[in-house]
């Protein structure tokens, strides 16, 4: 009860300008503890840079972002918003875990080096702490054996299942998936959709943005569709796909459908 | 009239050239340590925020690399004592040759950076590593590495260029080979051996990093 009258995350008209573009236009959203929201929509409906303000890679203009009841990236001093110092925005961003859609693994770390830089220099454990929780999430993600191995020594999917492995060997409080399927080779899919729904099943918060609408179905307690920087549809899997109620919800179902 | 080879004076001399390689080395050595900082300081600069940043960085590589070097230790040398700063001919040398390579550096560096994919830092701002460490953990390994090729090229020509040390009356290899060809008036057999020392030191750099390059992981 107390959770779902502070949702984890909180993000409140948040609006978010490229130049003269305006790619978010006011969104709302709120995510609690354990739930797994999926964010889908077609290409250039802000759905990637909603992610990426979440976690601070971007600045916005207007709106707040709350996360764990810490407002996050600005400060308000005398009526005026500014962006807080490098150091806080850090801080913050080590709460949120990111699994980007192109893997970016530090190419000059082993596996279990790309786990354990955060743990080191963020964390500030020792080699040994931060080596053996590195182990126990490459193992979890299934690649026990490969701790050794750099990533141009891994295939695509076995990359992406160490990123998420560097992002949740960090414990954050929510982790963000940036359509993290999307570079890979179409039989490497799966086996990275099966890690992402096991870490669901562990209770891990999820924002999601894909475009594997059959996945989103599956793992989400609630999927989200954007257009043009709104959020036009908010609701649970089975109503957002089974009814949904717009009609350019139901245009994007028809063409996305195959 | 032909000209026949006698190189038993050389021979007879050979420990000074061998010095002189070595002083030549270690100049070489001093002035890329020293380069390199400077180098990657203005590499870090010229693709940082800080607009002085990078006009600082800009001014010092256009400057050095629009002079000639022998221009450059001359001027260190005899010009800085006359603002009052004292150092022997080895100090300004290396401050020289270090001011020199530290331009060249610059660029090697810059392009490192500018080949460092942007997604591997976001992802390592994302796990919250502050931009400093940012820097220190991942764009600069990952810089060095694809920068190792040309760096190999700049560290060879910076040891070629300790040769302008013979200007200031510093004896290193090319200044001892000059001696030696005025003492025994044997121009060719000193140039020639002086020359297969130089070709042979850079040999053997060339070769350490080359070994350096297969010992790290090709990304």
């Amino acid at each position: 009860m107390t959770e779902t009258l502070h949702p984890l995350l909180e993000i409140r008209g948040l609006r978010k300008q490229f130049g003269t573009v305006e790619v978010l236009k006011g969104v709302d959203l709120a995510l609690n503890k354990r739930e797994v929201v999926s964010i889908i929509g077609s290409s250039g409906s802000g759905k990637t840079t909603l992610l990426r303000c979440v976690n601070l890679l971007e600045e916005f203009q207007g709106g707040d972002i709350v996360l764990d009841g810490e407002t996050i990236g600005y400060r308000i001093s005398k009526g005026r918003r500014y962006r807080i110092r490098d150091r806080d925005l850090s801080r913050q961003r080590s709460m949120t875990g990111m699994v980007f859609q192109s893997f970016n693994l530090f190419p000059h770390l082993t596996a279990a080096g790309n786990v354990m830089l955060g743990l080191r220099k963020v964390r500030r454990l020792g080699r040994d702490e931060a080596r053996a929780i590195a182990e126990a999430w490459l193992g979890r993600v299934g690649l026990a054996q490969r701790g050794d191995h750099y990533p141009s020594q891994l295939s695509g999917g076995q990359q992406q299942r160490v990123a998420i492995a560097r992002a949740l060997a960090m414990d954050p409080k929510l982790v963000l998936l940036d359509e993290v399927t999307s570079a890979l080779d179409p039989e490497l899919v799966q086996e990275v959709l099966n890690t992402v729904k096991s870490i669901a099943d562990d209770g891990a918060t999820l924002l999601i943005v894909t475009h594997e609408m059959r996945f989103a179905r599956d793992v989400s307690n609630r999927v989200v569709f954007m257009e043009q920087g709104q959020i036009v549809e908010d609701g649970p899997p089975a109503e957002i796909f089974g009814n949904p109620r717009s009609q350019r919800l139901a245009e994007f179902l028809r063409n996305t459908r195959t | 009239m032909g000209y026949s080879l006698h190189f038993g004076a050389i021979w007879a001399s050979f420990d000074r050239l061998l010095s002189g390689l070595a002083i030549g080395l270690g100049l070489a050595i001093a002035a890329v340590l020293i380069g390199t900082f400077l180098g990657l300081l203005a590499a870090f600069a010229s693709v940082g925020p800080s607009r002085l940043g990078r006009l600082i960085a800009g001014s010092y590589v256009m400057m050095i690399r629009n002079l000639p070097l022998l221009v450059l230790v001359l001027l260190v040398y005899f010009a800085l004592p006359q603002a009052g700063i004292r150092l022997d001919k080895y100090e300004s040398f290396i401050g020289a040759l270090a001011l020199y390579s530290g331009a060249y550096l610059t660029e090697v560096f810059r392009a490192g950076l500018l080949s460092v994919p942007k997604g591997v830092v976001e992802a390592g701002r994302a796990i919250g590593l502050t931009r400093f460490q940012t820097g220190i953990w991942v764009t600069a390994p990952v810089m060095l590495r694809n920068a190792l090729p040309s760096l190999g090229n700049t560290f060879i020509s910076m040891f070629k260029d300790s040769s302008i040390a013979a200007a200031i009356a510093i004896p290193e290899l090319t200044f001892e080979a000059r001696k030696i060809n005025v003492d025994t008036f044997r121009v060719v057999e000193t140039w020639l051996v002086a020359s297969g020392l130089y070709v042979a030191a850079c040999f053997a750099i060339a070769s350490f990093l080359r070994s350096l390059e297969r010992r790290f992981p090709k990304f």
